[in-house]
């Protein structure tokens, strides 16, 4: 935006470094988990049963028993996450997905990988039994086998997202996590938004910022679609919260949203499960593509979006919220930034970082980008976020139609 | 220290407040932009509002960012609270349904029965 110029590239806080996973295709990851991945709703309640109490141990899943080329490209982004180790794959017996097949992708991926279907297993408490001994057996392995390597802000995928948004999201939060996100890109590392149902209205800002001509024309279809979406579902991004909170418009709203994208240029746009084809600042387009079975929803609720850039690789989620959240994320840890200070001291607990001194002066954009750094170096480095400490892993993932990617091309493989 | 409104971008025609603040409230205006006279509220605006800093016209652009974020469905003198009842999108013809204080949707209300 035309008064917020771009913040001077910084080195101090974005040069730590700490110790992460080796995965065999080179990246790297902060944590070292085993995640329990159920099928089909059905299988659902044994598979939290096996991971519940244990350490390290997440669960994502697909509730639909027809199966979906995009559901099934996510729990494959997701199984082969740089902050996954290996995977159990949980199915009833008669869903279209197949946990055989996800548990050879993950094979494929040169992680170790089981499954088995609950009705060949003997119902739900040998499910149970049978799963905990192999999470632990899993776990036991990898904590064993995985290498440790140093990593750096380089070596990141950081997304954010934005939810419960107030008239101070655009002012202090968004614009914090657009300077950091600067910081991260000129670190060279890889720093992923989305929510283009929350640009309508800003074309000409959008392609402006595009790195090149071929990023340009992603990034004008995106936009069209996001618009056609919108008018065709009759359904824009703002939410009765937006508006108690301030926000009138949704363009008042695209403008304060699309600050945390910071000031570098937009190399490209990915999709769902995706990963960026490279360093530097991405646009994910998380919106369906028309279908014969129509548009579908495209986010539905903040934790939806927060699964999909994960997808895209990243091992941090910063997450906005001026009227405050409490929602975590399985698989990566989810980082909460809220620029509304009365937001800040009544959910203390659930909040990691207050940006709101940048409007009162306590700090300025760039010192809080750099404090901000510092704290997602120390989550990077093994320490609990706010709602990994609180346990929050709230899951949501859904049909949807988006053009297939074949399915290895997602997740580097 | 008397209630703050935060103008972004030189030549907006709204700034938003960064605390609650009664009629006739004269605010403390902080932000990338100064403004040539003092603001005034013409009614009690909640923190995170939006005040007019000068009159406008029923149809005109309301600016903020630098940006037009939708058209005035009413003329807004200054100093008044501009939300869903006089400004509205150029895109979202549901947001004019909205209540005015909760934000809560009206076009549905016939669901819950």
């Amino acid at each position: 935006m035309s008064s917020r110029p771009p913040t001077p590239p910084s080195a101090a806080p974005s040069s730590a470094t700490w110790s992460g996973y080796l995965r065999p295709d080179g990246r790297k990851g902060i944590r070292n988990l085993v995640l329990v991945v159920y099928t089909v709703e059905c299988a659902q309640h044994v598979a939290h049963a096996i991971a519940a109490g244990e350490e390290d141990t997440h669960v994502i899943g697909f509730s639909g028993c027809y199966d979906n080329a995009y559901a099934i490209r996510l729990l494959l982004a997701l199984a082969r996450h740089p902050n996954v180790g290996a995977v159990l794959a949980v199915g009833l017996g008669c869903e279209y997905t197949q946990p055989e097949k996800i548990a050879t992708v993950v094979r494929d991926s040169g992680r170790p990988a089981e499954w088995f279907f609950i009705q060949q297993a003997g119902g739900t408490s040998r499910s149970i039994a049978r799963g905990q001994e192999t999470v632990r057996r899993l776990r036991a392995q990898i904590r064993t086998e995985t290498p440790r390597v140093a990593m750096g802000f380089a070596d990141l995928t950081i997304g954010a997202e934005c939810g419960g948004s107030d008239g101070t999201s655009g002012l202090a939060g968004n614009p914090v996590v657009g300077a950091f996100f600067d910081r991260l890109v000129d670190a060279g590392g890889r720093a992923v938004f989305e929510e283009t149902v929350e640009m309508i209205g800003l074309r000409d800002h959008l392609l402006r910022r595009a790195a090149t001509a071929s990023a340009a024309a992603q990034l004008a279809a995106a936009y069209e679609k996001a618009v056609r979406y919108c008018r065709e579902v009759r359904q824009y991004s703002v939410s009765p919260g937006n508006f108690a909170g301030g926000l009138t418009t949704i363009e008042e709203k695209s403008l304060g949203a699309f600050a945390k994208g910071g000031s570098r240029p937009i190399q490209g746009v990915i999709r769902v499960a995706e990963a960026p084809r490279g360093p530097g600042l991405w646009i994910l387009d998380s919106v369906p593509d028309p279908h014969f079975m129509q548009f579908g929803y495209t986010n539905p609720n903040d934790t939806e979006g927060i699964m999909d850039l994960i997808s895209a690789g990243a091992q941090v989620v910063l997450f906005v919220t001026g009227r405050g959240s409490v929602i975590g994320s399985p698989v990566a840890p989810l980082l909460k930034v809220t620029g509304n200070s009365a937001t800040f001291r009544a959910l203390s607990e659930d909040m990691d970082f207050d940006a709101s001194r940048v409007l009162t002066g306590e700090a300025t954009l760039a010192s809080a980008a750099d404090e901000l750094a510092t704290l997602v170096a120390w989550i990077a480095g093994g320490e609990p976020s706010k709602p990994e400490r609180l346990a929050h892993r709230e899951y949501f993932i859904m049909y949807k139609h988006q053009e297939t990617l074949s399915l290895t091309t997602g997740c580097r493989a | 220290m008397s209630p703050r409104a935060y103008l972004i971008a030189p030549g907006d025609n709204v700034a938003t407040l960064l605390d609650d603040a009664p009629a006739g409230t004269t605010l403390l205006c902080v932000g990338a932009a100064g403004l040539p006279a003092p603001l005034v509220t013409g009614e009690a605006i909640a923190h995170g509002h939006k005040i007019a800093v000068a009159a406008i016209a029923a149809h005109a652009a309301v600016t903020k960012f630098g940006v037009r974020i939708g058209h005035a469905t009413a003329d807004i003198p200054g100093g008044a609270w501009v939300h869903l009842h006089n400004l509205a999108s150029d895109l979202d013809e549901r947001s004019a349904t909205l209540d005015l204080a909760s934000g809560a949707p009206t076009d549905t209300n016939s669901a819950y029965v």
